[in-house]
C-alpha cells in the first residue's frame, strides 16, 4: 500500500469515528459554523465537529502544523476533500479566517503573530471581519481615509469602514488604514488587526435590495489598537491587501458555481439544476424543455458552469506542480464566476414568470422566496471583492501586459 | 482524469510547434492558396508529417502506427492550427483512421491503417447532404445487387475529397432511417464524380456524386445496417480533434491581435492602452482559458475512457465554436483597417473559424446535444 492509500484508509477510519451523525446531514440555509466568542450553536453535535477537525488542524488542511494546521500535503488534502464528500460531512468552519486573513497571516505575519492568531483561526475560536471599503474608497480602494496614528506602544484609529461582512457578529476585524497621509496613496496605507470588543468600535447593519443582510457599517472612534497588531512593515499594508484581494477573489470564484458543479464533475448526466427548476414551471413534453429559447439559455449556463469546474481544476493542477498561491489570474475566475452567477438567477428567474417576483407572502413557496431574494443578492457579486471592471483592468494590465 | 499535459506529450506539442513555425508558417498556406494548388496541400510536407509519425498516432501499433492517443494528435493539431497548416492530418488520420479502427476487418485494417501511418495514401469522410450538419439524415443509398452494391446519391462539404485516395461513404441500405452502412471506394471507380468545392478558408473539400457505383461487398466497413454508433463514435472523436485545432487558431488569433494593441499608436497613444479595448480583451482571455480545460478535458476524456464523452465532446466544439467565433471577428475590428486586407494574417482566421464552426455541428447543435444528452 502507498503512502497515499494509508492516509487514505486512516483518515476515513478517523471521518467514521469522528464525524457526528448531526453533521452528515444536508447543510441547512443557518448550518454554518462561523465559531467566534459569542457564537452560539444550533447543535451540540456542530460543536463537537468544530473542536474535533480544529484539534487535528484539518479546518486548515494544508496550513503548517507549526502553527496547528493540518501540514497536510495537495494529495492528501485531496484525499481529505473526496472522503469527507464521500460521508456528505458538512464544513467544520466557515470562516474568513480561514479564506482571506490566514493565507496572508502565513505570508506577511510575523512568526509571534503567526503564533498569536493563526491556532485561534483554525479552531474557530476568533471571528473575523474585513475592512476594506469605506463611503469614499471602494474601486478605488487605495485612497482610504481612516487614520491611524501612533501614539506610545498603541494605534488611535478614526473613520469608517464599510460592507463588513458579518461585523456585529465578529471579534476581530483586519482593517486597511492610512499611517502616512503625506505618501503617494499606496504608499501610506498599514494592515492593522482591531479587536472590536471595545468602546470606540461600533457597528450599524445595512439593509439590502434583497432585504435584511450581513452587510455593516463600521465606525471607530479613537479605537485603540497595540502595535504588535500591526501587519508587515509599517507603510507597506498594500503588499498585504493585494495578497489577500486574490485570496478572496478565488473564494468568491467558486461561489459562482453555486457548489453544483465545484471541481468540474458537474451533475453530470443525472441532470441539470437549472432545468429541473425550469421544468416546473415551463411546458416539457418527453422531459424536454419546450421553450426553445429558454433551453438554449440554459444548456449554455450548463456548459459555462462545466468549463469553469474544470478551469479551476486545471487551476489547482497547475498551482500543484508550480507551488505558486493564487495570482492575477484569480481576477478570471471572480470575475467570470460572479457574472455567471448573476445569469444563471436571471435564467431562472425567466423560467419561473411571476412566482420569482414575490416578496413575501404565503402565495409563494419559500424556496421561490428564496430564488428572489438570492436573484438580487447576486447583484453584489459582480461588485464585492473587486467590480467586475476592476478585475478586467487587473487582467488587462497584469495578466495581458497591455500599456497602461 | 488529469488536466495537464504529460512529459511525453508535451514533447510532441513542442515538436510540432517547431515544425509549424520554421516549415508551415502562415507564408506556406498563403503560397499554397496562391499559386492555386487543387489538391489545397504539399506532399512533401506531408511525408514530413508522416516520418515524424504524426500521421499514424491513432493508428495500433501491429499497423504500424504509435497509438499515442487522441491526446497525442489533438496537441499536434492545436500546433498546425495556429499557423492553419494544410494537411490531411485531420480527415485522413483522425476521421478515417477512427471509422477503420472500428469499423474495420483485419484485412482492411492491414491495407488501409498501415498506408495511413507511413503517408501513403490520404482518404476523406463523405457524410453530409446538406448545408448544415445532419449526420443521420442520410438520402445516399447503397441497394444490394448479388455480391454487390450499387450506390446513388450525392454528398457534399467532404472534407479533403478533391485528392484523397479513397473516400468513405455514409449509405442507407435500409427503408429504416437509422440503418446506415458505411463504404471505403478508391476515387478512380466508375460513377464516382468528384466536384472540388473552392471554400472561404482554401481548405481542400469536394462535392461527390455517386451514379450507379457498382462495389463489392468487400468494401464494407463493419456489419450492413449498423454504422450508426460507430458514425456518432467517429464524429465525436473528431469534434473532440478539431476543437483543439480550433484552439490553435483562436489563441493564435488572439495573440496577433494581443501584439498589434501593443504596437500601433493612434491619438498619440498605444491603442492598447484604451479601456474600451482591453475590457474586451480580457474578455476573450477569459473565454480561452475556459476553452483549454474543455479541450484537454475533451482528448483526454477519450484516451481514458470517460462514460461522459458525448457530452464532453459537445460542451468542447460549442465553447471553442463560440470562442473562435468571436475572438476572430473581434481581431478583425481591432484591427481596424488593416484587418480587412488580405495582407494581414487575421482575416485569414476569421474565414477558417467559420468553416471549422460548421463542421460536425455548429455551437447551437452542440447545445441542443448536450443539453438532450443531460435530461432536458
Amino acid at each position: 500500500m502507498s503512502n497515499l492509500d494509508t492516509f487514505r484508509q486512516e483518515t476515513r477510519e478517523w471521518l467514521e469515528a469522528n464525524c457526528p451523525p448531526e453533521m452528515r446531514k444536508p447543510m441547512t440555509a443557518d448550518g454554518a459554523c462561523w465559531g467566534g466568542r459569542n457564537f452560539k450553536f444550533t447543535h451540540p453535535d456542530q460543536k463537537l465537529w468544530l473542536e474535533r477537525m480544529g484539534e487535528k488542524g484539518w479546518t486548515a488542511p494544508t496550513w503548517p502544523s507549526e502553527y496547528g494546521g493540518g501540514g497536510l500535503n495537495y494529495d492528501e488534502n485531496k484525499i481529505l476533500a473526496e472522503e469527507l464528500f464521500k460521508i456528505g460531512a458538512r464544513p467544520a468552519l466557515a470562516s474568513f479566517g480561514l479564506w482571506m486573513l490566514g493565507p496572508a497571516l502565513l505570508e506577511y505575519a510575523s512568526h509571534e503573530q503567526k503564533m498569536e492568531h493563526i491556532p485561534k483561526i483554525i479552531k474557530g475560536e476568533i471571528r473575523w471581519c474585513q475592512g476594506y471599503s469605506e463611503p469614499g474608497a471602494g474601486s478605488d480602494l487605495a485612497s482610504l481615509k481612516t487614520k491611524a496614528v501612533e501614539d506610545g506602544d498603541n494605534f488611535i484609529v478614526n473613520g469608517q469602514k464599510v460592507w463588513t461582512s458579518y461585523a456585529d457578529e465578529c471579534d476581530m476585524i483586519f482593517t486597511l488604514v492610512r499611517t502616512g497621509p503625506q505618501e503617494p496613496k499606496h504608499n501610506g496605507i498599514s494592515f492593522l488587526l482591531i479587536d472590536m470588543d471595545q468602546p470606540g468600535v461600533e457597528t450599524k447593519p445595512i439593509k439590502l435590495i434583497s432585504g435584511k443582510s450581513p452587510f455593516c457599517e463600521t465606525f471607530f472612534t479613537d479605537a485603540v489598537v497595540p502595535k504588535a497588531n500591526l501587519v508587515h512593515d509599517l507603510n507597506k499594508g498594500w503588499d498585504v491587501a493585494k495578497n489577500l484581494l486574490q485570496h478572496e477573489r478565488k473564494m468568491l470564484a467558486s461561489m459562482g458555481l453555486g457548489g453544483s458543479a465545484a471541481g468540474g464533475k458537474g451533475k453530470g448526466k443525472s441532470g441539470s439544476g437549472l432545468a429541473n427548476l425550469s421544468k416546473k414551471y415551463v411546458e416539457s413534453s418527453d422531459g424536454k424543455i419546450s421553450d426553445e429559447g429558454l433551453r438554449q439559455k440554459i444548456a449554455k449556463s450548463d456548459m459555462d458552469a462545466h468549463a469553469f469546474g474544470l478551469t479551476l481544476r486545471r487551476a489547482s493542477e497547475e498551482a500543484k506542480n508550480s507551488n505558486h498561491g493564487p495570482s492575477a489570474a484569480t481576477s478570471i475566475f471572480k470575475f467570470f464566476g460572479s457574472e455567471h452567477n448573476k445569469r444563471r438567477y436571471e435564467i431562472m428567474l425567466e423560467a419561473m414568470g411571476t412566482q420569482a417576483l414575490g416578496w413575501e407572502g404565503g402565495e409563494f413557496g419559500p424556496e421561490e422566496l428564496a430564488v428572489t431574494r438570492e436573484w438580487l443578492r447576486t447583484k453584489a457579486n459582480s461588485i464585492e471583492g473587486g467590480t467586475s471592471e476592476v478585475q478586467l483592468n487587473v487582467i488587462s494590465k497584469r495578466v495581458l501586459d497591455l500599456p497602461q | 482524469m488529469t488536466l495537464t499535459l504529460s512529459e511525453e506529450q508535451s514533447f510532441l506539442k513542442d515538436t510540432a510547434k517547431k515544425f509549424a513555425q520554421e516549415k508551415t508558417p502562415t507564408t506556406h498556406f498563403r503560397e499554397i492558396r496562391d499559386n492555386e494548388n487543387p489538391e489545397c496541400f504539399d506532399r512533401a510536407i506531408w511525408q514530413e508529417m508522416a516520418a515524424q509519425g504524426w500521421s499514424g498516432i491513432l493508428v495500433p501499433e501491429e499497423y504500424g502506427g504509435s497509438n499515442f492517443g487522441l491526446a497525442g494528435i489533438g496537441v499536434v493539431l492545436e500546433e498546425l492550427g495556429r499557423t492553419l497548416t494544410p494537411s490531411p492530418l485531420f480527415a485522413t488520420s483522425v476521421v478515417c483512421a477512427t471509422i477503420l479502427n472500428k469499423a474495420g476487418n483485419d484485412s482492411q485494417k492491414k491495407e488501409f491503417l498501415s498506408k495511413i501511418a507511413s503517408g501513403e495514401v490520404t482518404m476523406a469522410f463523405a457524410l453530409e447532404e446538406g448545408p448544415r450538419h445532419k449526420p443521420f439524415s442520410i438520402n445516399l443509398e447503397a441497394k444490394k445487387d448479388g455480391k454487390n452494391f450499387i450506390l446513388n446519391g450525392k454528398k457534399n462539404f467532404v472534407i479533403d475529397g478533391g485528392f484523397a485516395d479513397y473516400i468513405i461513404v455514409a449509405a442507407k441500405t435500409s427503408e429504416k432511417e437509422d440503418q446506415l452502412s458505411l463504404f471505403v471506394i478508391a476515387r478512380d471507380v466508375e460513377g464516382v464524380n468528384i466536384i472540388p468545392t473552392t471554400m472561404v478558408d482554401h481548405k481542400n473539400a469536394a462535392n461527390i456524386e455517386f451514379k450507379n457505383v457498382s462495389i463489392s461487398e468487400k468494401n464494407l466497413l463493419g456489419t450492413q445496417n449498423s454504422a450508426k454508433e460507430i458514425i456518432e463514435e467517429t464524429l465525436d472523436i473528431s469534434r473532440a480533434a478539431l476543437s483543439a485545432e480550433m484552439l490553435g487558431g483562436a489563441l493564435e488569433a488572439f495573440d496577433i491581435t494581443l501584439n498589434y494593441l501593443k504596437e500601433r499608436e493612434q491619438f498619440g497613444e498605444k491603442i492598447g492602452s484604451f479601456q474600451a479595448l482591453q475590457h474586451r480583451a480580457a474578455l476573450m482571455f477569459t473565454e480561452l482559458e475556459l476553452c483549454k480545460s474543455c479541450v484537454i478535458e475533451a482528448l483526454t476524456a477519450f484516451d481514458e475512457g470517460s462514460n461522459d464523452l458525448q457530452r464532453i465532446a459537445s460542451l468542447a466544439k460549442s465553447k471553442i465554436g463560440e470562442t473562435f467565433f468571436n475572438v476572430s471577428n473581434e481581431g478583425v475590428q481591432m484591427h481596424g483597417g488593416v484587418g480587412v486586407t488580405d495582407e494581414y494574417d487575421i482575416g485569414l482566421y476569421m474565414k477558417r473559424a467559420r468553416v471549422a464552426e460548421q463542421t460536425f455541428g455548429n455551437s447551437e447543435y452542440h447545445r441542443n446535444r448536450y443539453a438532450e444528452l443531460t435530461g432536458y
